[in-house]
């Protein structure tokens, strides 16, 4: 174990294992020598036995070294896209753009169906009067695929020697040739030259995974390393180590990401010194300025450009909600997604999603949830067998989503609604704090059941969430309390057990969840009133957090100087921009796993030790599912 | 992002007399030199949208449009013109390219539009709110010339011009009323039934339609469709979808996704409706669907649709050229506050001069003026705040003031211009004094004749 773990050590020097040890894997012994050697640069991704492996399937996957670029190459040459003509072609009249003007066209027929004969309106006919002119269009695309193809072929040139030049290719293409070189460098094991070093023009976020100071792992490293000190390829690393967060105090770092933004991010002033790191931004100017900006952003979806919209305007708010909005959206993208020429589905659509993503989390950060969802799908996308076409991959994907939705979601909450309601007994008086769609749920389940409580809704500023919870839970007859945070002591006494929705459970027990959770858990523990979280196992991370500092997000710091309808309650306007008064709207807390009694999930009820258990069996089923 | 854009051009409009006529109609119409289609045009085309369908009313309005769009635009744009009789009005225009229209929503631009106010944001509301239809509202315009001018004769035009009657709701994101200044006479009527579900309306007067509306396109068309005598988007349509927002008889594709379920056997209704019920406990609920959910006993499920709003900011220039009045406004404006919408370069007298004109001896052109190429001017003439096209011809001691003339006009010795418009090919005799007239193409005016206030144009045969 130890010898193990040594040579990891040194790469990364900031791995802190807290409490929990994940026994290591033992699937990695389960691989047959003859897979490993196939590919002496990929360590294959633990895997269930029972999944037969193809070995062609797993080369041209993994290795992005000759044969394939070679393939790229020559189908390049012959399928050179045609002309691509501007919108519908059949409308198109004048030939090319300077054209006379009104030319007759030349459909005669009428289409009187789709107007009603008497309103006496003519169907009108189109002339088309201006052209985006087609040729050059087309030998553009033409010069491109010239290019491309040269491009790959340099590929194969340049897997020896490790020089590497600009190339004008596109950024997908640079990419594809980055992972192609680095992959064969690590086949010559090129020792001690980091591959990442000598690239400067890429500017992928992959590129910076592979920098190692702020280096975050996790256990599946451990599990997938081999014996005798053999490093596990860059690559390989790269896909297991989650993205380094990025500190917003580095200056240069977050420069070069607000280069890469879509979304006009000015940082907001006064910020709070404890929380520098996090990214906060002036609220006001973002959504007017995304908006603007509608037609220009080619690349992004609609339909994730829409989620983009409502994340960043709070239309949508909740982990759930926010997961299967985005789940949704990416579907919508898949469905529209087309190979483009020369791409390979799996690569050019997890750079895609990887785009997607970070549109996304310049509307908003992600939460944990949707970062195990985005993994997921991730990874179902590398998994997609290369012998299936393009449009069965896309509805493989596309069901794997909803799979996921129903199952991971939907259904988790009705298991967890399920369990939870066997803890609601007649004359109860539950208390909730904020607003959560699985404790909701659970109320409203429990009411239907005819079981006599009450609740208590304990609500905060300047969200109140609560607020939209109590409106459903009253309209469904439920006998209700609405109080504030602040009273929360006050009513403790009375309270029999408090339910509480989470953002995320961490594998040390540690609920991370809105703000003012910690506290409401927290008193009801010296009340010694029974605390009961309620999250689905997909909402589960390894991460371990021991306050809420490091980690969280922050919210828009006007909106806690202002009072809802209350106009002239304005004391703070005017101090929002001295010096000496800095605003804080956190959005999420940590509490400790202390204060918590029991977390049900869809895998049962289970106390707060047992959540590394969960983590450690259920994202092995997520991701090698 | 699934939009298509109509640019819906008009014809030769009637109000606009004698400034229009066959051969110029109302899209061409000069605005600091430049078609106003172009300022459109040009808007879209910042907004990369580059694929457009102009509807001009009039054959031979189509055909003068289509061919200054191919030779401004061949090889920039992609654009349709599509001719439409007269009279049919904005909705007969749509319905007339209705079976043209295959995009998820449908962007409607006037194309009497000059204005500065990102495209993309109206687009990006719309789609935010998943609306039926987005109207784009700005500050109304102030009328009349600027105070610093002192003219006499323009004091009844100056009276607040009367715009729209709009009532949002606090959020100010939906459209809750809305009724055009000519259709109110005393009072206004306001649904009960809104006001009951929304609690609060705001009634504003400040606010103008800027007849740029995003409308999904499958409840358009069959509004267009179900209702033929419906005119006008401005006056029938909108007024109709704002009405009966809440109790919607249209077809919302939105909401049957009853066709997905049949092929996944997986998803059963019930998860379907926990994952809506999901997603729309997420938000703050709207009036709307708190609406939908105050059936109260009955079985009918109300169905509603959404009328969205987005107010431009009140630093961005937005006005419509849909009166003579307008017109003198926006060319003033164009060359003036809001000079960035013309797209020249102004000299550092912040003006602009064509490096072709010539001015005699004396001759000073003010700040916010604009002379065209070749044009001349004879000695001691003074310009102010005023277009002159190109090719004109003005004489010796001539005065310009707060006027647009138009191309190929020429102007006598010792004449006096002010708040005019002068159409091509006018000509000005000597000593002509011209106060607030409009003059239509081609026409002379006599020696030494003084008018004020006047309408001058060729009797129509």
């Amino acid at each position: 174990m130890d010898a193990r773990r040594a040579p990891r050590a040194v790469i990364d020097p900031k791995v802190r294992k807290v409490g929990f040890f994940a026994p290591p894997d033992p699937i990695p012994l389960n691989i047959s020598p003859s897979v490993n050697s196939l590919s002496p640069v990929m360590i294959p991704p633990p895997r269930h036995s029972s999944e037969n492996l193809n070995i062609n399937t797993r080369y041209s996957v993994t290795s992005p070294s000759g044969e394939e670029s070679i393939a790229i190459s020559s189908s390049s040459s012959e399928l050179f896209p045609p002309p691509i003509s501007p919108a519908p072609s059949s409308r198109i009249v004048a030939g090319d753009g300077g054209g006379i003007a009104a030319s007759s066209f030349p459909r005669g027929g009428f289409d009187v169906t789709a107007v009603k004969a008497s309103i006496g309106v003519p169907v009108c006919k189109l002339t088309t009067v201006s052209v985006v002119n087609a040729d050059s269009l087309a030998i553009d695309e033409r010069e491109k695929a010239d290019k491309g193809g040269g491009s790959a072929m340099e590929v194969k040139d340049q897997a020896m020697n490790s020089k590497q030049k600009k190339e004008k290719s596109s950024k997908a293409e640079r990419r594809d040739l980055q992972e192609a070189q680095r992959a064969a460098k690590a086949a010559v094991k090129a020792e001690g030259n980091k591959p990442s070093g000598s690239v400067t023009s890429v500017n992928l976020k992959s590129a910076k995974a592979a920098k190692p100071p702020q280096k975050v792992d996790n256990t599946s490293i451990a599990a997938s390393e081999k014996k005798g000190g053999d490093r596990p390829s860059e690559k390989d690393r790269k896909k297991d180590v989650p993205h380094p967060r990025l500190q917003y105090d580095d200056k240069s770092r977050v420069e070069k990401a607000k280069r890469r933004a879509v979304v006009n991010q000015t940082e907001a002033r006064n910020r709070v010194e404890l929380f520098r790191h996090l990214p906060q931004y002036e609220h006001g100017s973002q959504l007017p300025d995304l908006e603007a900006k509608f037609f220009q952003i080619d690349p992004v979806h609609p339909s994730v450009y829409k989620v983009g919209l409502q994340y960043l305007s709070g239309d949508i708010s909740g982990g759930n909600a926010r997961c299967i909005a985005m789940l949704q959206a990416f579907q919508d993208a898949i469905k529209d997604y087309a190979v483009p020429p020369e791409k390979t589905l799996v690569r050019d659509l997890t750079a895609k999603i990887s785009s997607y993503v970070s549109f996304l989390i310049e509307c908003r950060p992600l939460s944990i949830s949707m970062g195990n969802a985005i993994r997921f799908l991730k990874s179902r996308i590398t998994k997609l067998p290369p012998t299936l076409s393009e449009s069965e991959s896309k509805t493989s994907l596309q069901s794997d989503i909803e799979h996921f939705i129903n199952e991971k979601i939907i259904l988790a909450n009705k298991v967890i609604v399920n369990h939870a309601v066997t803890k609601i007994r007649d004359g109860d008086v539950l208390l909730t704090y904020g607003s959560s769609s699985a404790v909701e749920m659970i109320l409203l389940h429990a009411h239907e059941l005819g079981k006599q409580f009450r609740v208590v809704v304990v609500d905060s500023r300047p969200r109140l969430q609560g607020k939209v919870l109590l409106r459903r839970l009253v309209e469904k007859g439920l006998s209700c309390t609405y109080t504030h945070v602040n009273a929360v002591s006050y009513i403790m006494h009375e309270v029999t057990r408090v339910f509480l929705g989470a953002s995320s459970v961490l594998s040390n027990g540690t609920v991370y969840s809105g703000v003012g959770t910690a506290c409401v858990a927290m008193v009801a523990h010296v009340y010694h009133v029974p605390v009961i979280v309620c999250c689905e196992a997909y909402k589960f991370h390894e991460r371990v957090q021991l306050d809420s500092i490091c980690s969280n997000e922050l919210g828009d710091p006007d909106v806690i100087s202002k009072v809802p309808g209350r106009e002239d309650v304005n004391l703070l306007d005017a101090w929002a921009n001295t010096e000496n008064l800095q605003l804080l709207n956190l959005m999420y807390d940590a509490t400790p796993s202390d204060y918590v009694s029991m977390i049900v999930t869809d895998y049962g009820m289970i106390p707060p030790t047992s959540v590394p258990v969960v983590v450690r069996e259920y994202s092995r089923e997520q991701v090698w599912m | 992002m699934d939009f298509q854009v109509v640019v819906l051009a008009g014809g030769v409009s009637k109000k606009l007399l004698p400034l229009v006529s066959k051969e110029l109609p109302k899209a061409l119409l000069p605005v600091a030199n430049r078609p106003v289609l172009s300022y459109v045009v040009e808007l879209l085309e910042l907004s990369n949208l580059k694929d457009l369908i102009v509807v001009v009313e009039g054959e031979d309005a189509a055909l003068n449009v289509g061919a200054w769009i191919s030779g401004a635009y061949a090889d920039r744009l992609h654009v349709e013109v599509a001719a439409v009789p007269e009279d049919v009005g904005t909705a007969g225009a749509i319905r007339a390219i209705a079976r043209h229209l295959y995009a998820k929503d449908i962007l409607v631009v006037s194309g009497d539009l000059v204005s500065d106010v990102p495209i993309g944001a109206v687009a990006a509301t719309h789609r935010r709110h998943d609306a039926v239809v987005t109207a784009l509202l700005c500050n109304a315009p102030i009328s009349g010339p600027l105070e610093s001018v002192s003219s006499g004769g323009k004091d009844k035009t100056k009276k607040p011009g009367r715009y729209d009657l709009i009532g949002l709701d606090p959020t100010k994101q939906f459209l809750l009323h809305i009724a055009t200044g000519a259709e109110v006479e005393k009072d206004l009527r306001i649904q009960k039934s809104i006001l009951r579900a929304v609690g609060q309306i705001e009634i504003r007067a400040d606010l103008m339609d800027a007849h740029l509306y995003a409308f999904k396109r499958s409840v358009l068309l069959e509004v267009l469709e179900q209702k033929g005598a419906f005119n006008s988007l401005k006056h029938d349509v909108l007024p109709y979808l704002v009405r009966s927002q809440l109790k919607s008889e249209v077809l919302l594709n939105g909401i049957p996704q009853a066709e997905e379920n049949g092929s996944e056997k997986v998803i059963s209704q019930s998860n379907q409706q926990m994952l809506s019920q999901i997603l729309a406990n997420a938000s703050e609920p709207t009036f709307h669907l708190r609406h939908t959910l105050n059936t109260n006993g009955s079985d009918s499920v109300r169905r509603t649709h959404k009328c969205c709003v987005y107010i431009a900011g009140s630093s961005k220039y937005c006005a419509r050229l849909n009166s003579i009045q307008a017109y003198n406004d926006i060319n003033r404006d164009v060359i003036g506050e809001a000079s960035h919408l013309s797209g020249y370069s102004f000299s550092a007298h912040n003006n602009i001069i064509h490096p072709t004109a010539e001015l005699g001896a004396k001759t000073t052109v003010g700040p916010h003026c604009m002379l065209g190429e070749g044009s001349q001017m004879g000695d001691k003439c003074s310009v102010k705040r005023s277009v002159i096209g190109r090719h004109c011809r003005i004489g010796a001691n001539v005065k310009v003031v707060n006027s647009v003339v138009m191309n190929h006009v020429t102007i006598g010795d010792c004449c006096s211009i002010q708040g005019s418009v002068i159409c091509s090919n006018v000509q000005l005799q000597e000593r002509a004094i011209l106060k607030d007239c409009q003059v239509g193409a081609g026409f002379v005016v006599t020696a030494g004749s003084e008018c004020k206030g006047e309408v001058l144009a060729k009797k129509w045969n």
